[in-house]
């Protein structure tokens, strides 16, 4: 937890060439397809960081958070949480350190029980304290998320979407986790309640020292509060760097047409034409080459024969614990 | 009947082509009445886009419903006027309502997969809606389906037509449903939300062909959405929407320069827009939460989570002029829309 500072940043999480492949169907009739959702991923997120990761609906995000919450097992690769690799970690142990908030709260919370029974389940199932000091856990933990007392009490079905989001927050940080993944934790809630709960995250952020995995498709959100940004598609990484080096200087292809669909409230401005060919391949069948080329506008033949190499991370002396500081790419024109 | 080509249209009168006063929409519900809609106004010039902003609950949807005829029976739907082009939408029988749906008003919902029929192919769905309102050829109405798959940027259309549905990805669902509502060439499209549920890069891609569409074809568009970005790229004018009423009406420009409501000017003081607020600081957020419409809203509907409300806002406040065309609800309006209040707001920032 925080109180572990220190002065080298150590790694909150670490993914180590990770893969994940669906079989899907087969059967008399049909040949089986194997679907790769997640694709050699490698990613390293300092503790205390926010790691915002973008990308079109099917690149592999969500598959990457089931991965890391151990609710279905890579079949490829490592994932390290504070250098312990977790893949046949049991799952109990791995909640402790490792928790998510999902992106509906309507349907993310049982609506039959009440908020207290909700908020301080984790203590239960791990048999921490007794029962009052887990109800005084509970509302210790409402007061910190802004919810009023009387909420412990009430049921999801009367709270108002922003309300019970901060329900869902106040679940995930019981634990003290050290890493949240936040799979799109503001996209089913209104402008004006988004930004009470992106301050929020903002706030626990600082108070607990928490490292979040941020998953989102809203770009001027992800900048407004990622450290570093990983862009993904079909299931690679194509970019990752930090948010001056993202968003002021975009090198691969795909991550400039993200950004230049990002439609920020300047009016006058029209909507870009972002030059972007049909829309993303069928991802059992994924191009050859560069997965990006036949909707690349700067392809070239080359791009359909080789796949582009992310640059790798560079190992440094401090132990692997070192980002570094230029953006990895995988374009062959980056 | 429609079959006028754009430049026909064009000399048509100027008379608005839809007018909108003192709108309410009650629905009842378990705990009493829901005042979905509580007396708006507002019109649609021709070939104009008018968005319709404001978050969820806010009526914009219940309005669009009304407007098409397709609210549950049980709704009361009440206006000083209802006008289009000419038509009584009010009083207009069922029968003319259809005539008129899909022909002279179409709609684009934000869920293509639950809009279209998943037991139909693409061609059917979209020969139906011309043949419904319109006597023409099999071999006609297959014509213009093509044209218009083509002209909103579906490649290999004819087979498409034949393909169902569930084939298509999302983006494609929604071109086609944007090709279904131009079938008849209409004078109004009404687009719920119609991109929210898809990709930041296909959004791009389908506003950019709305608006290119809308233009050449002389459509008016009311375009609903929640989304201020998108508002700002595409809008003509804007109407903005808070507890059932439109509290700032505005061109697009108008309004993020000069917005002169105290919700409006919160709504873009909250979102993050790069170069503006600095990344990892804390947003302004609008504090509380909407009102609940079941119960009597006394004055203004905004004011128990305005930082400028005082005594005089639990009267209700009248619809001011700030500026030609653009109009606030709000006792303070003038004030607002003073470029030196405003100015000293965005120091603030």
């Amino acid at each position: 937890m925080s109180s572990a500072a220190n002065h080298f940043k150590p790694l909150a999480l670490e993914l180590c060439a990770l893969s994940k492949t669906f079989k899907l169907g087969g059967g008399m009739l049909h040949k089986s397809q194997t679907l790769t959702a997640v694709n050699n991923v490698s990613l390293r997120v300092p503790r205390g960081q926010v790691m915002g990761l973008v990308g079109e609906s099917g690149c592999g995000k969500s598959t990457l958070a089931k991965i890391l919450l151990g609710l279905t097992p890579p079949s490829e690769g490592d994932v390290l949480i504070n250098g312990k690799a977790i893949v046949n970690a049991n799952q109990k142990a791995l909640a402790r350190h490792i928790q998510p908030i999902f992106q509906d709260p309507y349907s993310s919370l049982n609506p039959r029980q009440r908020i207290a029974q909700i908020v301080g389940l984790p203590l239960r199932i791990h048999g921490i304290g007794t029962q009052k000091e887990q109800a005084a856990k509970v509302d210790e933990m409402l007061e910190l998320v802004g919810l009023p007392k009387r909420a412990a009490q009430q049921y999801p079905g009367q709270m108002s979407g922003g309300q019970r989001q901060r329900v869902a927050i106040a679940r995930a940080l019981i634990m003290r986790p050290d890493l949240v993944i936040c799979d799109e934790p503001t996209s089913a809630l209104d402008v004006s309640v988004q930004a009470q709960i992106l301050n929020l995250l903002l706030d626990l952020k600082d108070e607990f020292g928490l490292t979040y995995l941020f998953i989102s498709h809203d770009l001027a959100v992800v900048e407004h509060l990622a450290d570093r940004l990983a862009v993904m598609y079909l299931g690679k990484i194509v970019e990752e760097g930090t948010r001056e080096q993202i968003f002021t200087a975009p090198r691969h292809p795909y991550t400039q047409a993200l950004l230049a669909s990002a439609l920020t409230p300047e009016p006058g401005l029209g909507v870009p034409d972002i030059g972007l060919g049909a829309g993303q391949p069928d991802p059992t069948r994924p191009p050859s080459g560069c997965a990006f080329h036949p909707r690349c506008p700067i392809a070239q033949p080359q791009c359909s024969e080789q796949s582009p190499k992310l640059t790798d991370l560079i190992q440094s002396a401090a132990q692997g614990t070192t980002q570094p500081n230029h953006p990895r790419v995988a374009c062959h024109f980056a | 009947m429609s079959n006028l080509s754009s430049a026909e249209r064009s000399t048509a009168p100027v008379s608005p082509l839809l007018t909108v006063k003192q709108l309410r929409v009650d629905l009842p519900v378990a705990k009493g009445t829901l005042h979905a809609v509580r007396g708006i106004d507002f019109h649609v010039e021709r070939g104009e886009m008018l968005c319709l902003v404001g978050e969820s609950g806010c009526g914009k949807s219940m309005t669009s419903l009304a407007l098409m005829g397709l609210l549950p029976r049980k709704a009361q739907v009440n206006a000083d006027c209802l006008d289009f082009d000419g038509v009584d939408l009010l009083t207009v029988s069922d029968r003319e309502r259809s005539n008129l749906r899909g022909a002279r008003m179409a709609m684009i919902f934000q869920e293509p997969m639950t809009a279209l029929n998943p037991a139909y192919t693409l061609g059917n769905q979209l020969c139906e809606a011309l043949r419904r309102h319109q006597r023409v050829s099999r071999k006609a109405a297959h014509d213009r389906a093509l044209y218009l798959l083509e002209r909103v940027g579906i490649s290999a259309a004819e087979e498409r037509m034949r393909q169902y549905p569930h084939q298509l990805s999302g983006g494609l669902r929604q071109r086609v449903m944007i090709a279904m509502a131009l079938m008849c060439e209409p004078d109004l499209i009404i687009a719920d939300e119609p991109t929210t549920a898809l990709d930041v890069t296909i959004q791009a891609q389908i506003l950019h062909l709305l608006r290119d569409l809308q233009q050449e074809f002389g459509t008016a568009v009311i375009f609903i959405t929640h989304d201020l970005g998108v508002v700002a790229r595409i809008a003509d004018r804007v109407a903005v929407m808070y507890a059932g009423e439109v509290i700032e009406t505005a061109s697009a420009q108008a309004l993020f320069q000069a917005p002169s409501h105290p919700y409006t000017q919160g709504l873009l003081r909250c979102i993050p827009t790069p170069g503006k607020t600095l990344p990892g600081s804390r947003l302004q957020a609008i504090p509380g939460v909407v009102p609940n419409l079941v119960e009597k809203v006394d004055g203004c509907a905004f004011c128990n989570r305005c930082d400028q409300a005082d005594e005089l806002c639990h009267t209700t406040p009248p619809l001011q002029t700030v500026a030609d065309g653009h109009l606030s609800r709000c006792h303070f309006a003038h004030q607002l829309a003073n470029p030196a209040t405003i100015n000293a707001q965005e120091v603030t920032l």
